[in-house]
C-alpha cells in the first residue's frame, strides 16, 4: 500500500486512575482508506478515538497528522487538523434546522448568513449523495437523518479524517447500507475513515484493515482481505483466563420464570426486545451475554415491571404443588374460598373438603401442615408494576446496572437505602428503624462494606462497596428470582468474588438467578446456562460447562438477514468504559 | 378621554420597567441560567443610577452627560451583580434558584442602604433634581410631562436589538445553542462558560436599567424605589408570557402595565367605584394571564415556544 498516511499514534496510553483504558497503542491511518477499529466491551476503542478527537488527552505517547505531530487538547484542536469525530450519542441542538447544527461554532470571516449555509450544506450533501434538507428541525429527523447531520457537521469543517463511533447500531440494515455507499465514497475522495464497531460482518464489509483491540491494547492490525471472522473473534477475545469461581452443580432445578415472545419498542421507534423467549430456573445461574445495550437492561426491566412491553407474556411458576397450605395462606376466608374451589389435598392424595367443620377445626387442620396444594401457582407479571408484583408475593430482586441512579439513593444512609424496600412493612403510622438499621448492620458486618458507619451517605462510597450494599438488601429480601446487570461493573477482583460467592449461594438457595455480564471468561465459569442476545434477539442458549468464549463472540455478533427480521439495535446507555 | 389618556400614558412607562427586566432576563435564560436575582439587580441599578446623579448634582456637567453616566454606571451595577451571580453559578455550579434569590435579598438590601444615605428626612432626595433630565430635549422644561422620557425609547430599541443579536448573529446562535444543549455547543468549540458570563453579565446590566428607569422616569417620586423588587417579579413572569422572545416582550410589557393598573383607571374608565382592596387584587391580572400562556404553551407542546432545554441546569464537561 503506498497511500500517505494521514495520521500515526505512537504508544499511546491513557489511564483513569489506576485503571488502563488505553496501553502503548500503536495505529497508522492512510489517506483514502477505511480502518475498523475492532473490540470487545470496554477494550478502549472508544477512549482511543476520544484522544485523536480531543475530547480525552493522552498520559503517554505522540499523535501526529500528516508526519507532524500535533497537540490536541479540545474537539477544536481537532478539527483545526482535519479531524472529525462522529459520536454514537449525536450532539445536536434540537430546536435548530439541520443547518444551524452545522454552522454551530464556525468561525467564519464572512457575515453570518443561513441561505449560504444551507447553499454549501447541499453541495456537500449532492457530493457525497447524502439525503437531507437543511430546513428540517432535528427534532423532525428520524436518527439516520441525525447521523446524516452530524457527519455533514464534520465535513463542512473540512475534516478529511473522520472517526465514526459504532455508526450502524442506531441504523436499519437499509440504512446501514446507504451510509456504507456513503463512506465508500468518501473514501474514493480521499478521506481517510476510522469506523469504531463490533459486528464482524461490516468489518469485512466495509473497511481496508482491521485494528484489533482488547483490554485496553492494540492485538495486531491485518489487512481485511487476508483474515476471516473466525481469526478476528480469536484476535478480539483472546486465550481463556482461568478464574476459579466455584460452580456447583444446580440441584432441584425446576422451572421459575417463564418468558415468552417478548417485544419492545423504545421511544424513538426502534426494536429493542425483538421475540425473547427463555425460561429461568431455580437453582441456576443464567448468564446474559451480548454486547452493550442490545436489549439486556430492557429486558431486565421489563421483566421486573418497570418498562412497557409492546406484546409477550412473563409468568411465574411458584412451586407450590404439595406443599402446606399453611405456607402460604394466613387469612381463614382465603383459605375456605380456595378448599371450595376444590384447590387442596390430604397427604395421602383425597381430596380436601371442609363442609361441616368448624372454625377452629379448619384452622387446627390447616396449621397442622397435613393439607396441601394440588398444583403450582402461575403468577402473570406482565404489566405488574414492581409493588403489585410484591403483592402478589413474587420476591423478585433487581441489582439494576445503574447503582446510584436506580438502585440506591446516593445522598441517603445505608439504613435509609434498607428502608426503601421496607418503609410500607408495619401497622404503625411511622416507619419501623429497627430492622432496616439491624439489616444494615448486618450487611456491613457480613459482606465486609468498608464504611465509618451505617449512617454515611452511600455515595461517599467506593463501587464496591455500594454494590455489596445493593446486592446485600436486595439478597436481604429472600429472593425467589434475583436479577444483577452488570453487578461487578467497576469493582476490583476481590469485590468482583464476594459477589459471584453471593449470587453461587443464592443458587444453591433454590433462588433463580439472572446474571448479566461482560466479562465472558466469568460467564463461562459462574454460569450454568449462558444466553447470548445480539440487537435484542437471543442468537442462542448455550450449556455454561461446555461453552467457549469464542462460540459466544460469534453469538454475540450474528447477524440475522432474512428479510423478515430487522436488526435494530439501540444502543442504550452502555459505556464503553 | 382624559382618563384613558392618562391610563395609557401610566400603564406604557410601568410596562417599560418590565421590559428591561424582562429582556435582561430573556438573554440568561438563553445561555440556560434562570436568574432570580433579577428583582435585586433591577434594585440595585436603581440605586446605583440615583448615587451617580447625586454625585454629579453640583458638577456643572450638561444634562445630558449626567443622564449618559447615570445609565451607565447603572449598567455597571447590574453587571456587577451578574458576574457574582455567574461566578456562584457558571464557575461554582451554585444551586441557580438558591443564588438568585440571595442575589434579590442583598440587591434590595444594598438599595434600602444607598436610598437611606443619599435622602435626608427633612429635603428631598439629592438625585430628583434630575428628573426632568430623563425628558427630552435633556433639559428643564415646563411640559416635560407631554413627553415619555429618553429611556422608554432606548428600552424598545435595546428588546429590538436583543432579538436581531439572537436570531440573526453567530453570536446568537451560540448562546440559543447554549440553552438548548450545551454539550453540543462545547463539542463544536464554542467557550460555553465566556458566553454563559457574557449573557448574564449583559443581561443584569440591561435589567439593571430598569431600575433606574423606574425612580426616574415612571415613579419620580422620593418613595417609588422601594416598590422595584415587586415589579422585578413581575418582569420575570413577563418571561415566560413572552415565550422568551424580546420582540413579544415589548407587547407583553405593554400589556402587562395596562393590567397592573386597571383596577386604578378601569373603574374610572366606566364609572364604576371599587375599593383599594379591590383595586390591589386587580394587580394580580398579569400573573393569572402567564399562568394562563403557561397552560396554553403547555398544552400547544411547540417545540419553539418551550423554554430553553437546558434552563436552570448546571453543565459539568466531563461526566463520566
Amino acid at each position: 500500500m503506498n497511500k500517505p498516511v494521514a495520521l500515526e499514534m505512537k504508544k499511546v496510553s491513557k489511564y483513569f486512575g489506576s485503571l488502563a483504558a488505553n496501553r502503548d497503542v500503536d495505529l497508522t491511518v492512510y489517506r483514502g482508506e477505511i480502518l475498523a477499529i475492532l473490540g470487545e466491551n470496554g477494550c478502549g476503542k472508544t477512549t482511543l478515538m476520544n484522544m485523536i478527537a480531543g475530547i480525552y488527552y493522552p498520559d503517554h505517547g505522540t499523535i501526529s497528522v500528516d508526519g507532524q505531530e500535533v497537540i490536541i487538547k479540545s474537539p477544536k484542536d481537532a478539527f483545526d487538523h482535519g479531524i472529525g469525530m462522529i459520536h454514537q450519542h449525536f450532539k445536536l441542538v434540537d430546536l435548530f434546522t439541520a443547518a444551524e447544527n452545522i454552522v454551530l461554532g464556525v468561525q467564519g470571516e464572512d457575515r453570518y448568513n443561513i441561505k449560504e449555509v444551507n447553499r454549501r450544506v447541499k453541495e456537500i450533501s449532492e457530493k457525497y449523495g447524502f439525503h437531507i434538507d437543511p430546513k428540517k428541525k432535528i427534532y423532525e429527523m428520524s436518527v439516520s437523518e441525525k447521523q446524516t447531520v452530524e457527519i455533514i457537521k464534520v465535513l463542512y469543517r473540512g475534516a478529511d479524517i473522520l472517526i465514526l463511533d459504532e455508526p450502524s447500531a442506531v441504523l436499519t440494515p437499509q440504512e446501514t447500507d446507504r451510509l456504507f455507499e456513503v463512506l465508500r465514497r468518501m473514501r474514493e475522495d480521499g478521506k481517510s475513515i476510522l469506523i469504531i464497531t463490533h459486528k464482524l460482518h461490516e468489518v469485512l464489509s466495509i473497511s481496508d484493515r482491521v485494528a484489533v483491540l482488547r483490554k485496553g491494547e492494540h492485538i495486531a492490525t491485518v489487512e481485511t482481505a487476508t483474515t476471516s471472522a473466525a481469526e478476528l473473534t480469536e484476535m478480539m477475545v483472546g486465550k481463556k483466563v482461568e478464574l476459579n469461581i466455584d460452580r456447583p452443580e444446580p440441584k432441584n432445578v425446576c422451572d421459575r420464570l417463564e418468558i415468552k415472545g417478548l417485544n419492545m419498542t423504545d421511544a424513538d421507534g426502534i426494536k429493542v426486545l425483538d421475540d425473547i423467549t427463555f425460561t429461568a430456573r431455580a437453582g441456576e445461574i443464567l448468564g446474559i451475554a451480548g454486547i452493550a445495550g442490545s436489549g439486556q437492561r430492557e429486558l431486565l426491566e421489563a421483566i421486573a415491571g418497570l418498562k412497557e412491553l409492546d406484546s409477550g407474556t412473563v409468568t411465574f411458576n411458584r412451586p407450590k404443588k404439595n406443599l402446606p397450605v399453611s405456607f402460604y395462606h394466613k387469612t381463614f376466608d382465603e383459605v375456605t374460598a380456595l378448599a371450595a374451589e376444590g384447590k387442596f389435598h390430604y397427604e395421602d392424595g383425597t381430596p380436601v373438603d371442609f363442609t361441616g367443620m368448624s372454625h377452629s377445626q379448619i384452622k387446627e387442620l390447616v396449621n397442622s401442615e397435613k393439607v396441601l396444594f394440588n398444583e403450582d401457582d402461575i403468577i402473570n407479571l406482565r404489566d405488574k408494576t414492581p409493588i403489585q408484583i410484591r403483592e402478589l408475593g413474587v420476591r423478585l430482586s433487581f441489582v439494576p446496572e445503574d447503582r446510584l441512579g436506580m438502585g440506591l439513593v446516593g445522598n441517603m444512609d445505608i439504613v435509609d437505602n434498607m428502608m426503601l424496600r421496607s418503609y410500607r412493612k408495619g401497622p404503625s403510622l411511622f416507619v419501623d428503624r429497627k430492622k432496616p438499621k439491624d439489616l444494615a448492620q448486618k450487611i456491613v458486618h457480613d459482606l465486609e462494606v468498608a464504611t465509618p458507619n451505617t449512617h454515611t451517605p452511600v455515595r461517599r462510597l467506593s463501587g464496591g462497596n455500594v454494590q455489596k450494599v445493593l446486592v446485600g438488601r436486595e439478597i436481604a429480601a429472600s429472593p425467589t428470582v434475583l436479577m444483577a446487570a452488570y453487578p461487578v461493573r467497576g469493582l476490583d477482583i476481590n469485590s468482583s468474588y464476594t459477589i459471584y460467592r453471593l449470587l453461587t449461594e443464592q443458587k444453591e438457595k433454590g433462588v433463580s438467578v439472572i446474571f448479566v455480564g461482560e466479562d465472558l471468561d466469568v460467564l463461562v465459569e459462574l454460569c450454568d446456562r449462558i444466553m447470548v442476545i445480539c440487537a435484542g434477539r437471543i442468537t442462542g442458549i448455550l450449556d455454561g460447562k461446555n461453552a467457549t468464549k469464542e462460540e459466544i463472540g460469534l453469538l454475540m455478533t450474528k447477524t440475522y438477514t432474512n428479510n423478515d427480521t430487522s436488526e435494530q439495535a439501540k444502543e442504550g446507555e452502555a459505556d464503553e468504559n | 378621554m382624559n382618563t384613558l389618556f392618562s391610563y395609557l400614558f401610566s400603564a406604557i412607562p410601568l410596562g417599560i420597567t418590565l421590559l428591561y427586566g424582562c429582556v435582561g432576563e430573556i438573554l440568561t435564560e438563553k445561555v440556560g441560567h434562570l436568574n432570580l436575582g433579577i428583582p435585586g439587580i433591577m434594585c440595585v441599578g436603581g440605586a446605583g443610577g440615583a448615587l451617580a446623579i447625586k454625585l454629579l448634582r453640583d458638577s456643572g456637567l450638561p444634562p445630558f452627560l449626567i443622564v449618559v453616566i447615570a445609565i451607565l454606571v447603572s449598567f455597571l451595577c447590574g453587571a456587577l451583580m451578574g458576574a457574582i451571580y455567574s461566578l456562584l453559578t457558571v464557575t461554582l455550579k451554585a444551586n441557580q434558584n438558591v443564588t438568585g434569590l440571595a442575589m434579590t435579598t442583598f440587591g434590595v438590601g444594598v438599595m434600602k442602604f444607598i436610598m437611606a444615605k443619599i435622602s435626608t428626612i427633612t429635603a428631598a432626595p439629592g438625585y430628583l433634581y434630575a428628573l426632568d433630565y430623563f425628558r427630552f430635549p435633556f433639559a428643564h422644561t415646563t411640559n416635560a410631562l407631554k413627553y415619555f422620557g429618553v429611556m422608554l425609547y432606548l428600552g424598545i430599541l435595546i428588546a429590538i436589538a436583543a432579538t436581531f443579536v439572537l436570531n440573526k448573529t453567530r453570536v446568537g446562535l451560540h448562546l440559543r445553542a447554549i440553552g438548548e444543549n450545551p454539550a453540543a455547543a462545547d463539542a463544536v468549540g464554542i467557550n460555553v462558560t465566556a458566553y454563559k458570563y457574557l449573557a448574564t453579565c449583559i443581561g443584569s446590566g440591561i435589567a439593571a436599567m430598569g431600575g433606574l428607569f423606574y425612580i426616574m422616569d415612571y415613579g419620580g417620586s422620593p418613595e417609588s424605589y422601594k416598590t422595584i423588587e415587586s415589579l422585578g417579579w413581575l418582569a420575570v413572569a413577563l418571561v415566560i408570557f413572552a415565550i422568551w422572545k424580546p420582540l413579544v416582550s415589548i407587547l407583553g410589557s405593554v400589556l402587562f402595565g395596562l393590567l397592573y393598573l386597571a383596577g386604578s383607571y378601569v373603574p374610572g374608565l366606566f364609572g364604576i367605584n371599587i375599593s383599594l382592596a379591590q383595586s390591589e387584587l386587580l394587580k394580580l391580572l398579569p400573573y393569572v394571564v402567564t399562568i394562563l400562556v403557561l397552560i396554553i404553551t403547555s398544552v400547544s407542546k411547540k417545540r419553539e415556544n418551550q423554554p430553553p432545554a437546558a434552563l436552570g441546569l448546571p453543565y459539568f464537561r466531563e461526566e463520566r
